[in-house]
């Protein structure tokens, strides 16, 4: 970093920190004041006294952090004073609600972008580029490897893949992050077809708060655990979690696919067992953290989480100040069960029944 | 090309066996007798020889794309895969066109004649290809070129979607997949005919294959109802002998002879239309059966050398006889495929030896027996049904390996690196290390052992511990203890810690020891000492 510029958010113990505002960006731990840059768990974990996210968020945070938790929810753009810092969230592209956030001080920006991606997805506002002196930027897919077909495209992928398992009378299961992948499916596939397509327990009650925000998606209906019947020819969806359990045995014969970034490696899928895999992230590909880092118009790039090294060397020799910051976000488009990050947790029910 | 390219998608996209029948019978019954014999020869395993090494396709890959060499190669580690990571990086600005060439002209009209060319035309075509050709068919081209398309489906399932295909029995399609060939439409025509009688004269039998004994033996049954006989630790082997010649294949059905000239020599004086299925050892004439390690330096050569040949002399020890007098034999029952062996007379042939029949006649005898195994120098016990026939891969209840316990020890772990393939993007591949006084020396590698759950959670603490990275491998801290197994143990003079262990792998992660109650190298030492 420049050391003559100060530095306006660092990573103490427990999270991302602005000592000039006096509040933290997405903590690991309980703090004072928490802004949260979208609800996915790895960035919106339970404790703090206060919580600021954008409207489109809060019902999710809610339903992931408890009712009562008190949350303020802004407007996109909407400028609100800490101190002697100016704070806004803005569009990240990532998932409903999801933000970026704007930080300034005397004229000096810094922008955090939580996670994000640049494709369209007709379930969140597109991301927005900030103009900013420091960004920090997630690096999760940092490989030129990594590069993504529409979100459409790959909804044709899965129609037709679903179709062939209709055609052969067997179920196809579909594991995707409950929260936001699994949205992004349903409201893609509506080009494709009108089918009601069937949920994992996990998944169901975030459907109804993205129908609640006027989301358009395909019907949908909640698996119900005492029904006696076959899904042969029906599209399931379930959070990756739900693989290798007991809840699997409703669907004899299923094919499987899995919707993440990580697809695109075929010794990716290929240990996780999957008969498909779909490529479709949230997150930003390598062209886009490239094209986005040059129109942010940024000399600094703090990178967080993912193929950071990587990043930063890059940018260096394109002559960017560029630095890994250390936090505790996980590559939530790799994790498995264990780490479900979309999950929330009061929906988690039945994952093994 | 692109029918076979989908063939490939669509096995590599199913995990069920069924499907992957299906598609493969499909496939043949819309190819040309050519093609269907190229896809036969992949699909079984078979493989070009590399026509373009790895270093020139990657410096051309460097020189094609616009990225920093580093990035390549962080993201070839990455991927874990030289041909997938050539294809991914050319999909970025691919103007895909299909392929319209067939299998066999790309094979026999691209890319085989690329071998004798100069290199700048080599470049020429393949970095064409690499613009041209769709991710896919772009990733299969470059498989091939490597010689390194590997499909994942087991030659049964291969004869068993030709037999279906072809309407014969799946063991007459092994049988006839077995050995060398051409992959013709000569060939193919044959395989999918009626007999002609024209078999092969080198072709052996598909190797039958023994299943663990995970049970105590008295659970077979009666002792008198099972032969029993030494499970030895050499290179399983089939001598078959027609038409005044000899043929040593391996198990990996590569043909052996030249390496062991002693018992190809020896072969040569049994009767024409004999198969035999049995072991080869080095073997000391006075002290039988000699270390892993000395068959070891003859397996590795080509052509042997006087020296090498006096001083590790290999026998083949027969234990089953599957052609007799040019029949079949191999659905007699065991009892009698074993008299007509010892019938056979090898007195005269000091290259070649029975295998014996162990004579303990309960099984707790037998258990003392396998107790000896490792002064024996063998892996433990095989049971064998006394009337099973000689079937065509493993088999579950009528042939039985009971192997001696293994070896343990509990070793740090010191080095982690990503796998390759299924495992690449995730470190699997693991260095352990045992105390040496103050010291922790690098032991053993291993693989295997960790389920996929406990392979998620150490990448993930591998990531976080890293103290330092030297290209693709990661030192790690010292703080993870495992339990090691291996089969065999022995001093060496090319390990840094002059210790060579035999199959090494984990047993189980010890995260109820610290790094401090890992054993040392004086415990190693003693396991040498005891063997």
């Amino acid at each position: 970093m420049n050391p003559n510029k100060s530095v306006l958010i660092e990573p103490l113990s427990n999270g991302l920190y602005c000592s000039d505002g006096q509040f933290h960006i997405d903590p690991w731990e309980p703090v004072e004041l928490a802004l949260i840059t979208h609800a996915h768990s790895d960035h919106a974990r339970p404790g703090s006294s206060r919580y600021i996210a954008s409207k489109d968020c809060v019902s999710l945070l809610r339903k992931r952090l408890g009712e009562d938790t008190n949350i303020r929810g802004v407007d996109y753009g909407e400028p609100i004073s800490f101190g002697n810092t100016v704070v806004s969230f803005h569009p990240a592209g990532h998932v409903l609600g999801s933000c970026q956030i704007r930080v300034e001080r005397d004229g000096e920006v810094w922008v955090f972008t939580g996670d994000y991606k640049r494709d369209d997805d007709p379930t969140c506002r597109p991301f927005e580029v900030v103009q900013c002196d420091t960004l920090i930027t997630e690096a999760t897919f940092a490989l030129p490897v990594y590069r993504w077909q529409s979100g459409d495209a790959i909804a044709k992928e899965i129609a037709q893949w679903w179709a062939e398992a209709a055609s052969q009378n067997r179920p196809a299961v579909l594991f995707c992050y409950a929260l936001g992948k699994a949205q992004r499916v349903l409201a893609e596939l509506q080009q494709f077809t009108q089918q009601c397509v069937y949920l994992h327990g996990a998944v169901a009650p975030i459907v109804d708060i993205y129908r609640e925000a006027g989301i358009s998606m395909l019907p949908t209906k909640k698996i119900d655990l005492e029904e006696k019947r076959n899904y042969n020819g029906e599209l399931i969806i379930a959070p990756p979690g739900a693989g290798g359990s007991t809840w699997m045995r409703r669907f004899k014969g299923a094919s499987t696919g899995f919707c993440s970034g990580w697809m695109r490696v075929r010794g990716n899928r290929r240990r996780r067992g999957y008969d498909r895999g779909f490529v479709l992230s949230d997150h930003a590909d390598w062209p886009s953290l490239l094209r986005t880092v040059k129109e942010c118009g940024a000399k600094n790039i703090l990178t967080t989480h993912g193929q950071s090294e990587t990043l930063v060397r890059y940018l260096s020799e394109l002559g960017y100040n560029a630095a890994e910051l250390s936090t505790r976000f996980v590559d939530d488009d790799s994790s498995d069960a264990s780490t479900d990050s979309s999950a929330i947790d009061s929906a988690a029910e039945n994952v093994a029944d | 090309m692109q029918r076979f390219v989908t063939l490939f998608q669509v096995l590599d996209q199913t995990t069920s066996t069924n499907s992957k029948v299906e598609a493969i019978a499909n496939y043949l019954a819309e190819s040309s007798p050519a093609d269907a014999a190229w896809a036969v020869y992949f699909l079984s395993g078979r493989r070009l020889k590399r026509l373009i090494g790895h270093a020139t396709l990657k410096q051309w890959l460097v020189d094609e794309v616009d990225l920093p060499q580093w990035l390549i190669e962080d993201t070839y580690d990455s991927v874990g895969d030289l041909a997938e990571t050539i294809a991914l990086l050319s999909d970025l600005d691919t103007v895909a066109n299909e392929t319209t060439t067939s299998l066999t002209q790309w094979i026999t009209e691209l890319l085989l004649p690329l071998r004798d060319r100069e290199p700048a035309e080599q470049r020429a075509a393949v970095t064409k290809w690499w613009a041209e050709l769709p991710y896919a068919q772009n990733f299969v081209v470059n498989k091939l070129l490597t010689g390194a398309l590997r499909i994942g489906v087991s030659q049964t399932l291969v004869a068993r979607a030709i037999a279906l295909h072809a309407g014969l029995p799946k063991a007459t399609i092994l049988h006839r997949m077995m050995g060398e060939w051409e992959p013709t439409a000569e060939f193919y025509l044959q395989l999918i005919g009626e007999d002609d009688g024209s078999a092969a004269i080198s072709r052996p039998y598909p190797f039958c294959l023994a299943a663990g004994l995970e049970q105590l033996p008295e659970a077979l049954g009666a002792r008198t109802d099972w032969q029993a006989e030494w499970k030895w630790d050499g290179i399983r082997a089939q001598i078959v002998r027609r038409a005044n010649q000899c043929f040593i294949w391996s198990r990996g059905e590569e043909l052996i002879g030249e390496r062991f000239p002693e018992i190809q020599t020896a072969a040569d004086s049994l009767t024409d239309g004999t198969v035999l299925d049995g072991e080869i050892l080095a073997w000391d004439s006075n002290h039988g059966v000699m270390e892993f390690a000395q068959l070891q330096r003859r397996i590795g050569r080509k052509s042997v050398g006087k020296k090498l040949l006096s001083e590790v002399p290999c026998v083949f020890l027969a234990y089953d006889l599957l052609e007799f007098e040019a029949n079949d034999i191999r659905n007699l029952p065991l009892q009698q495929r074993r008299s007509l062996l010892e019938q056979l007379d090898f007195s005269h042939l000091p290259q070649l030896r029975l295998s014996p029949v162990l004579k303990e006649s309960a099984w707790d005898e037998l258990a003392c027996s396998r107790a000896q195994s490792r002064e024996r120098r063998v892996e433990g016990l095989m049971l064998k049904q006394i009337d099973s026939v000689y079937g065509t891969g493993r088999q579950r209840g009528l042939w039985w390996k009971w192997k001696v316990e293994p070896y343990t020890l509990d070793a740090v772990m010191l080095y982690a690196q990503a796998g390759h393939g299924r495992r690449s993007n995730l470190y699997t591949d693991y260095t352990f290390g045992v105390w040496s006084e103050k010291e922790l020396v690098p032991l053993a590698k291993a693989y295997s052992g960790l389920t996929d759950v406990e392979i998620r959670e150490l990448d993930r603490w591998i990531r976080k511990n890293t103290i330092e990275r030297f290209g693709p491998v990661r030192s790690v801290e010292r703080l993870q203890v495992f339990e090691l197994a291996f089969e065999g143990i022995s001093k060496s003079t090319r390990h840094k810690s002059g210790i060579a262990v035999r199959f090494p792998r984990i047993v189980r992660w010890r995260q109820d020891l610290a790094a401090k109650d890992a054993d040392s190298l004086s415990d190693v030492i003693k396991l040498i000492n005891d063997a």
